[in-house]
């Protein structure tokens, strides 16, 4: 007779302590701050869903929130439009290839803070070089800490400035797996340049896109250091995006419930979002 | 009406990789590139397509030069040796899609794939991935494409080379009715003598970068112009060696023979003869007389035909003949050759007689 044992759950232990302290155990403080009540001295009162309830219907919260919603699709429709693009316009071989994509790589290499640090320095409307331009030379009367506009702009041109290479490169990725055989079979058919883009190039890019969507859905969803450091939320509460406003409440003014409450609610939206994007874009593919 | 090429050159980096060719290929029959790997074909369909640059030379489909015309407008189609479809699309869409670059009506383009999946037998499989198909089906689609599509000339790189042999002789026999009566003219680039041989029609043999001999398909094999087209166009190898004439009579180191009636002009002196192997045989009949002896060194033996291969003098000969005959290997055996069917050319590898 076979014996059986159940010694094989020891191999699946590494992982599941693994996902526990990185991904559980603190998950679950959140979930235990975001039901109670705390003066501090570890003093905790049981609050129920309140505060989910006190997030979910508050103001300052929906403004976040729509602003958040703006960021992420503004740069969404800003970089992977100009991502394919320059992807599109990249050499497939020959010298400039390994010149390009080190490019490309360059500003993905730069630490967040360093990002935001050198955009406020560069945007200084008297100092700063492109504020100087802006305003002495051509005349535009730009000031990103007065004008809310001018903040947005500021913030939009940032992360296009530092995450569009990451579709570059995916996409890029895409294309140099096309073997040259469709492009001349498209060529034959009589395809023009936007029908080879259609049928042949863009589907072929469809798996790296998705991913490069998603990874700057999640990232740009999430943002925080880069705009705290550029605007610092400002001016007013003009580029507060969600994660400085959670950072606003948990640390500046010491609610930690709510903070706790709003932790999961964004979690949650993040990954319902991520989620339903997924399922309909892969959903093809299965059949 | 045709394509005509004239004087079309291909140079790649100063190095002339298609010395000028000058071609006539009609309409309604085969016309055969037939070559060596490296020969130039492939090259030669790339320029005809638009695909590679012309670097001299003209190039007219029904007497209008299409040299400097893109490859999108040129209303062509290619088949190529490894089998290209569009990976993301089923059989129908794979087909339709020149079609629908075209712009066609969506009922036009339903009955032209309908019609073509029809002759290629691919009916029950509109609807499936090219990677769910057989090397063979994946093919016959590349094939279907080619002819759902309304065009002038139809280019067909070595279609057959990939597929098992089975597949490749009924896929052969399909293609000549695939394109009858369809008005475009068929470029069908092969390496393989019999190939050309069974599609008929005219062939041009292409020997390092250049056309050695054009004509009708039985005739250039017949009647080769060159102890190189001689070479191409015979598989197995053609049998050479150097005879001398002197008065009546052809002297092959011990061997002699009658110059016979086509021959019996040539002034005396050195020629190379040329004979195919089918013409030496493994016994005497009627017309093969002239006895050589040889040592025997490798037999083969293919379905109906078995081959010899034995040294002669300073080459080695390959005897062709129908059934099994009893070699020993290492031993001399006495073959008789055909001299009737001798090919006689000059020192320059011209024909002489």
């Amino acid at each position: 007779m076979k014996t059986e044992n159940q010694k094989a759950w020891f191999f699946v232990l590494p992982v599941l302590l693994l996902v526990a302290f990185n991904a559980l155990i603190p998950m679950m403080t959140v979930v235990n701050y975001s039901v109670q009540e705390t003066f501090g001295d570890n003093l905790f009162f049981w609050e129920g869903l309140g505060w989910f309830e006190q997030i979910l219907r508050s103001d300052r919260f929906h403004a976040a929130l729509g602003r958040q919603f703006m960021f992420t699709a503004l740069i969404l429709i800003i970089e992977v439009p100009l991502g394919i693009a320059i992807a599109l316009s990249m050499p497939r071989k020959g010298f400039w290839v390994p010149v390009c994509l080190v490019l490309m790589a360059l500003p993905m290499l730069i630490p967040w803070n360093v990002v935001g640090a050198m955009w406020n320095i560069f945007a200084l409307p008297d100092i700063g070089l492109l504020g100087y331009f802006l305003n002495h030379v051509l005349g535009i009367n730009y000031d990103m800490t007065q004008d809310p506009v001018a903040a947005w702009v500021t913030i939009i041109t940032m992360d296009v400035w530092h995450w569009t290479s990451l579709v570059v490169l995916l996409a890029y990725a895409g294309l140099v797996s096309i073997p040259d055989a469709y492009y001349q079979a498209a060529k034959i058919d009589g395809a023009s340049n936007w029908s080879v883009f259609r049928f042949i190039q863009l589907p072929k890019m469809k798996n790296v896109l998705t991913i490069a969507i998603l990874l700057r859905f999640m990232d740009s969803f999430n943002i925080y250091t880069e705009p705290f450091v550029l605007t610092g939320g400002g001016p007013g509460n003009s580029t507060t995006l969600l994660s400085i406003d959670l950072v606003k409440i948990a640390l500046g003014q010491f609610d930690l419930g709510p903070a706790a409450a709003m932790s999961l609610i964004y979690f949650a939206i993040t990954l319902l979002v991520s989620w339903l994007f997924y399922t309909l874009m892969t959903k093809d593919d299965l059949n | 009406m045709a394509l005509v090429l004239k004087n079309l050159t291909k140079v790649v980096r100063g190095v002339t990789h298609i010395k000028p060719t000058s071609l006539t290929l009609k309409k309604g029959h085969f016309n055969v590139l037939l070559g060596e790997t490296g020969a130039g074909k492939t090259s030669l369909i790339k320029m005809m397509a638009g695909i590679d640059p012309v670097a001299d030379g003209r190039l007219l489909m029904e007497g209008t030069d299409i040299t400097d015309l893109s490859t999108q407008k040129r209303r062509i189609s290619l088949v190529h040796q490894f089998f290209v479809n569009y990976p993301h699309m089923t059989v129908f869409d794979n087909i339709a899609s020149p079609l629908r670059v075209a712009g066609m009506a969506k009922s036009e383009i339903e009955g032209r794939v309908g019609e073509a999946a029809d002759i290629l037998k691919l009916g029950p499989m509109l609807h499936r991935r090219p990677h769910e198909l057989s090397g063979g089906q994946q093919q016959r689609c590349a094939l279907a494409r080619a002819i759902a599509k309304d065009s002038q000339a139809v280019f067909l790189d070595e279609p057959l080379a990939n597929l098992d042999y089975k597949l490749r002789e009924e896929l052969r026999e399909m293609l000549p009715e695939l394109f009858a009566g369809r008005g475009a003219v068929v470029v069908y680039a092969t390496s393989e003598p019999e190939e050309a041989l069974l599609l008929g029609g005219e062939t041009a043999l292409m020997v390092d970068g250049q056309v050695a001999q054009f004509g009708p398909t039985a005739e250039i094999y017949r009647a080769p112009a060159s102890l190189t087209a001689a070479q191409v166009f015979s598989d197995p190898p053609i049998n050479h060696a150097t005879v001398q004439k002197t008065g009546g009579q052809f002297r092959l180191g011990d061997v002699k023979w009658d110059a016979g009636a086509k021959a019996a002009g040539l002034a005396d002196g050195r020629y190379t003869v040329a004979i195919r192997p089918n013409h030496v045989l493994p016994f005497a009949t009627d017309a093969a007389r002239t006895a050589l002896v040889g040592r025997v060194g490798v037999t083969e033996l293919s379905g109906s035909e078995s081959s010899a291969h034995f040294e002669f003098g300073d080459n080695g000969w390959v005897s062709l003949a129908h059934g099994t005959h009893p070699y020993r290997l290492g031993e001399d055996h006495t073959f008789y050759m055909n001299t009737d069917a001798c090919l006689y050319f000059a020192a320059d590898g011209s024909r002489a007689a």
